[in-house]
């Protein structure tokens, strides 16, 4: 298995185009790529589609401003979001009410099981969350479906064009192993987009995670980004 | 009763549903409230939205396992995982929710109603938090149960048809307030406990929404 490069952070944010749509791993910035990020707001590369749980936040653990991808969209430079929750970012909703930032806001396990069908080449997604609500308008929902007398909604998979991962240790191969509740999304999008950037605290030789504790293989990963230790 | 004693209040019988092992997921603000008061022998194992199979005491600076960077709970609040207990994946963790594997949650309402229809996550025009975890937990877990207090600045919060777009509809299983507890029917409300500090009246009056008193109606404080 051949390393993958290992990139700076600036680098990384280089290659992300105008208009691309990026995954963002990551739950209020625990687990995101903040780094990438931070040089993704130094270039103000705009009209940015960003799939995540949530905005991230405008204050960070520390107090810092503008943790994770809160930042970009501050910076005005994200034109549409897919998220569950934006409730820790006001900015989001006044952008929205503004009308230059589109908002869908779909269930938060919808929202990883389409980016799971999206990477594990399924059509859609079937649940039963959101009948009777708001969702079945999304442009995400295709559908009502009955199934042996129960209603489901039809989402649709989501990939992107980045999938950007906030991982603690990757090895050489680009193997992934993520600290506490660092994994959320992570591990999906590892697999839903065209180019998957692991960003993490700490490089480690292969063979130091070990095979058995692996949460996202480095067969997905195309490029190794060391961010900042915590 | 003082907010902070009507918060308590419900906490302390909501802890009242739950028995040793139950897997359960707590909504913010008061559903946090509720393992303060589990009667003794009750353990449960904390469900979290952001990964966390069982969640454990919410640490502070200078512990051991202090770590806001790397272990919060969706209020981006550090946290920790329990002896015994895992970190898992958003896909994983919510096949479990909606895979029926998690006995009961506990959330607040902005309106609930006499079908148990429940609407939690948006006031258009006003705010747009989002549903977060909130749509999936309440068609997914076992028992949904709503801890609110019974009005909002003197208004009723309970309906008979909720008015604001819903979280989820036919969820609700229980309303537990400072005033009563309702048990949602195919027939509609029916009030099993009521606080004595309150007559059925009072109770009636502070619901949009018929209510029928059970024929064994007991006092919230037994």
């Amino acid at each position: 298995m051949a390393k993958k490069p290992v990139l700076t952070a600036a680098e990384a944010a280089k290659m992300i185009p105008e208009g691309a749509t990026i995954l963002c791993g990551g739950f209020l910035a625990c687990g995101q790529a903040r780094a990438i990020v931070k040089e993704l707001v130094k270039l103000g590369t705009k009209n940015l589609t960003l799939v995540a749980n949530d905005m991230a936040r405008q204050t960070g653990p520390m107090g810092e401003e503008y943790f994770g991808i809160a930042e970009l969209i501050h910076n005005h430079q994200v034109k549409r979001i897919i998220a569950t929750h934006v409730g820790m970012t006001p900015e989001v909703g006044q952008q929205n009410a503004e009308g230059t930032l589109e908002v869908n806001l779909i269930p938060q396990g919808s929202l990883a099981e389409c980016v799971r069908a999206g990477g594990a080449g399924l059509g859609g997604v079937l649940t039963p969350v959101g009948v009777d609500t708001l969702i079945e308008q999304s442009p995400l929902c295709l559908g009502k479906q009955t199934i042996d007398g129960k209603e489901y909604l039809l989402m649709k998979p989501i990939r992107g064009d980045f999938a950007l991962l906030g991982t603690y240790k990757c090895d050489e191969y680009g193997n992934c192993w993520y600290k506490g509740t660092m994994r959320n999304f992570n591990t999906v999008m590892a697999t839903a987009a065209d180019t998957v950037i692991a960003e993490c605290e700490y490089i480690v030789p292969v063979g130091e995670i070990e095979p058995e504790n692996i949460h996202t293989y480095g067969m997905c990963v195309d490029y190794i980004v060391e961010g900042e230790r915590k | 009763m003082e907010k902070s004693e009507i918060k308590a209040f419900i906490a302390k019988r909501c802890a009242k549903e739950l028995k040793d092992g139950d897997v359960v997921n707590l909504g913010i603000g008061l559903p946090t409230m509720i393992p303060a008061y589990l009667p003794e022998g009750v353990e449960l194992i904390i469900h979290a939205e952001l990964g966390i199979v069982s969640a454990g005491a919410t640490p502070k600076e200078g512990d051991a396992n202090y770590d806001p960077y790397h272990v919060i709970d969706a209020g981006g609040g550090v946290a920790s995982v329990a002896y015994g207990g895992g970190f898992i994946d958003s896909a994983t963790n919510f096949g479990l929710i909606r895979g029926g594997h998690v006995d009961a949650c506990f959330l607040g309402a902005l309106e609930v109603d006499a079908q148990g229809n429940l609407a939690n996550w948006i006031i258009p025009g006003k705010r747009m938090p989002g549903m977060g975890g909130a749509m999936d937990l309440c068609v997914g877990a076992r028992n949904c149960i709503v801890c609110m207090e019974h009005t909002a600045k003197g208004n009723p919060k309970i309906f008979e048809k909720c008015r604001l777009p819903l979280t989820a509809s036919h969820c609700v299983n229980k309303i537990i307030t400072e005033m009563c507890v309702l048990e949602v029917t195919d027939k509609g409300l029916l009030m099993t406990e009521i606080n004595p500090e309150f007559t059925v009246d009072d109770v009636k009056a502070a619901t949009a929404a018929p209510i029928t008193v059970a024929e064994n109606l007991k006092s919230m404080l037994d």
